[in-house]
């Protein structure tokens, strides 16, 4: 196919309870995803190399532009409701910095309020999942992540291919192959994110939230 | 002669799991955890639960302690545990604990610190009953995994 063999994809999750990191991260793995959990956002932004400020760090390593942190972050996934640094805060401070704005982000939170959902998508959430968060939810994640890989490495193949003086008509092939790959991958993302608005204000994945109580009070 | 307690207990436990489910003590929250547990890790429930027990008597006790406090005001604050023991109580499927959190929310919404106090009898009881609960299953859990590993010598 032309692309090298990648490893696993990395994310980097973002949750101030122990309970719920613990599960995101069994969650991950189980979907074969590397994982590397942090309870807070401004950890977050010093994991990804960034100070809260927007600074960039010039102590972590950073050999080509696109990567200022030790260790490759695919996917970003935070709770909404945190202490301090919202995800919402978090979400906006990545897409604000040049060098992670291509990370994709999805929003947790166990709160189904459209206004929250409509303004995470806005400002550049791939998707919003509703908590507990279900093995089923990271199947939305995949095409979110190639995306970007495939991004990264056709900007990559440009460049080399500026520099070939000829191209061979096996490359241009592979070339239109990953281009048609990459618009079908972005179909279904989008196909996904518009799933995701529906479900969010959808009343059947509102959790009961008043059924079955038995005290009164 | 082999695992036939196994068996037994694995009947106990299917028992003991429907009932909890039939009351409303714990949805299918709790079932996407054991989905979770595999032979890479094994013990997830018991960890993930036991982390629950440990978070959330530190919430219970913060609770309390609020609450007697002749001069308590603070409903805000009091809102904060209370959030983090709804989210975990949903996280791991307890469902009845954490409606109970929600009743409680909503009397602390009205400054109500007589129908909080009520609550939180409600939701120390409620827990009680959970966590014996959860602690009979994975006794039975343990008995069946150690009764399925019995092996008789075969007879010629």
């Amino acid at each position: 196919m032309g692309m090298a063999a990648e490893s696993q994809f990395h994310v980097l999750a973002v949750d101030d309870s122990i309970i719920d990191r613990k599960l995101i991260e069994r969650l991950l793995k189980t979907s074969s995803y590397q994982v590397t959990t942090v309870d807070s956002g401004s950890k977050a932004l010093k994991f990804l190399g960034l100070h809260e400020d927007g600074a960039t760090n010039p102590n972590t390593s950073s050999v080509s532009p696109n990567n200022h942190q030790e260790v490759e972050v695919n996917l970003v996934i935070t709770d909404y409701c945190m202490p301090g640094m919202t995800g919402y805060d978090l979400l906006k401070k990545i897409k604000e910095s040049s060098s992670l704005k291509n990370i994709p982000v999805v929003i947790m939170s166990s709160e189904n309020v459209p206004s929250r959902i409509s303004r995470c998508l806005e400002e550049g959430a791939e998707e919003f999942f509703l908590k507990p968060v279900r093995l089923s939810d990271l199947n939305k994640l995949g095409p979110h992540m190639l995306k970007t890989k495939f991004k990264d490495h056709n900007q990559k193949r440009e460049k080399q291919e500026e520099k070939a003086a000829f191209q061979s008509p096996k490359r241009q092939e592979q070339e239109e192959q990953h281009q048609h790959q990459q618009q079908l991958l972005q179909q279904q993302s989008n196909n996904n994110k518009r799933k995701d608005i529906e479900e969010g204000l959808s009343p059947e994945r509102t959790r009961p939230r008043y059924s079955g109580i038995t005290a009164a009070v | 002669m082999l695992g036939l307690g196994a068996d037994r207990l694995r009947a106990d436990m299917n028992r003991l799991l429907a009932f909890l489910f039939h009351q409303g003590i714990l949805d299918e929250q709790f079932l996407q955890l054991q989905q979770l547990q595999d032979e890479s890790s094994p013990n997830f429930v018991s960890e993930v639960v036991n982390i629950y027990f440990h978070e959330s008597e530190k919430l219970l006790r913060n609770l309390r302690s609020l609450l007697m406090d002749r001069e308590f005001s603070d409903y805000k604050k009091m809102r904060i545990h209370l959030n983090q023991l709804m989210g975990s109580s949903s996280s791991i499927g307890a469902k009845r604990v954490r409606n109970v959190c929600v009743a409680f929310r909503a009397a602390s919404e009205q400054n109500n610190r007589a129908g909080c106090l009520r609550a939180l009898e409600v939701l120390e009881h409620e827990y009680c009953f959970l966590k014996n609960k959860l602690h009979e299953l994975f006794q039975i859990e343990q008995q069946r995994v150690l009764a399925a590993g019995v092996r008789y010598p075969m007879q010629n």
